[in-house]
């Protein structure tokens, strides 16, 4: 063991050096017993556990290989692709579901402009129908204003002509009260007829 | 003795075992071996027990640890080198376990012995010769011939390269090793500062708090180490097994 002869002969300088300061303390404190290890030379260089050491080490470390490359190695591997798979697939899901949102609302905005333009239409007919129905409703009624009104002017007419029919024979009943009353004679119809004429065409 | 930076790296026999007169006794270093690979096994089997989608802190701590190495291992040596996933982070959470386990006060730290470490760099840089030479054969020899190199200088770079190769596993198990050791060897002399200096009277107490402080800070900074050492370990892993992988592709 090359190692260990090399480092044998540094080995007892090197322990002696931190020695100093512990056999003060032991003197000090009163131990007895310092100093016993240090004449079996430096521990880590005492070959004679290394066979036990290298044993132990071998079963040891050779159990810790086993369950490392038999339980824990699948394990936490298994663990670790299990979350990437699960979060390559939910990406995966997520991806494809906005594709759906988008698809659906591309659908949704052009049924939308649909349904606004036939809204419009619809409005635009309404509106229409509506203006045609309230000129033909203004027409009819002012044909019937019309109506009224020129039977109305033909009544007034109708009314003034009697009424100026009438007037002479109101002016015979006066001038015969008037008569009657001035000259407390009757005056005959005639007279007075033919005086109302003549007072007619005069004036 | 309580005092004793080094008492701590003692090996105690606590079930004697001996086989062919080899002593193959069960040691306070073979218990923490014990204990390392069942905290660092157990914190990763009941941590992942659940198997959550959505990761609890425990969970996310061991998830974290297996794509950390991984990702290590796929930059270090490409995903070929995926194959050696296992070997690799059981060599991350054994050395990282064994370090953390170390800080505690009392506990043994199993890093800390040279054997150990040398033991785990020669399990890679065997592995590394044994696959180099199965997959490419002697090709794997190309690894010490960088090309580009002029003619004159090859002698010279080929035996660097065939130095520097050979000197692997021992710049692997000392780093390790050796961070390990002086780190707590630093920190138990600081913390015996503090104890000798405090047993002196008021002014003793006075400047026994700047080991104290020092205690500390070294406290955080071995914490760094111990999972610096374990990181410098595998990613040294990685690009040791590129080199059995992708023997002519430096």
């Amino acid at each position: 063991m090359f190692v260990t002869s090399a480092y044998a002969q540094t080995a007892p300088a090197a322990s002696e050096t931190p020695a100093a300061p512990a056999g003060e303390v032991h003197t000090e404190t009163g131990v007895a017993h310092g100093g016993e290890h240090e004449s079996a030379g430096f521990p880590p260089f005492d070959s004679s556990h290394f066979a036990s050491q290298l044993l132990w080490l071998a079963i040891t470390f050779g159990l810790f290989y086993l369950v490392i490359q038999k339980v824990i190695m699948p394990r936490v591997g298994g663990i670790i692709e299990d979350r990437k798979g699960r979060i390559a697939g939910d990406l995966e899901e997520a991806s494809r579901l906005k594709a759906e949102a988008d698809a659906a609302v591309e659908t949704y905005e052009k049924e939308l402009a649909a349904a606004r333009s036939k809204a419009n239409g619809i409005a635009e007919a309404a509106r229409n129908d509506a203006k045609a129905k309230a000129a033909a409703d203004r027409t009819a009624i002012e044909a019937e204003l019309a109506a009224k009104l020129a039977a109305a002017e033909a009544r007034i007419g109708e009314i003034k002509t009697k009424a100026f029919a009438e007037v002479g024979a109101i002016a015979e009943d006066t001038a015969t009260a008037i008569v009657d009353q001035l000259i407390g004679g009757k005056a005959t119809g005639d007279d007075i007829k033919a005086a109302v004429a003549a007072a007619k065409t005069g004036a | 003795m309580a005092n004793d930076p080094i008492h701590q790296f003692h090996i105690n026999t606590i079930v004697p075992i001996e086989i062919g007169g080899i002593d193959f006794s069960f040691t306070n270093a073979s218990l923490f071996m014990v204990a390392t690979v069942a905290i660092a096994a157990g914190f990763l089997y009941f941590s992942t027990s659940q198997r959550s989608l959505i990761p609890g802190r425990a969970q996310s701590v061991a998830e974290m640890s297996y794509e950390f190495v991984a990702n290590m291992l796929r930059e270090g040596a490409g995903s070929h080198g995926m194959k050696f996933f296992p070997l690799v982070f059981s060599l991350f959470m054994f050395i990282l376990t064994a370090n953390l386990i170390g800080m505690f006060p009392y506990f043994f730290t199993v890093t800390s012995q040279i054997i150990v470490t040398f033991a785990l760099s020669i399990l890679v840089v065997g592995l590394v010769v044994v696959y180099g030479f199965a997959k490419h054969g002697f090709r794997f020899l190309k690894l010490f011939v960088p090309s580009g190199v002029p003619g004159v200088l090859m002698p010279l770079v080929v035996s660097i390269e065939v130095i520097s190769f050979i000197a692997r596993p021992i710049s692997l198990s000392v780093r390790l090793f050796a961070n390990m050791l002086a780190g707590h060897i630093t920190l138990k002399v600081f913390a015996g500062f503090v104890t000798s200096l405090g047993a002196l009277g008021a002014l003793g107490i006075g400047t026994a708090i700047l080991p104290l402080i020092m205690t500390v800070a070294l406290t955080g900074l071995e914490f760094l180490v111990a999972f610096l050492q374990a990181y410098v370990f595998a990613v040294l892993t990685c690009m040791y097994l590129n080199d059995a992988l992708h023997p002519d592709g430096h």
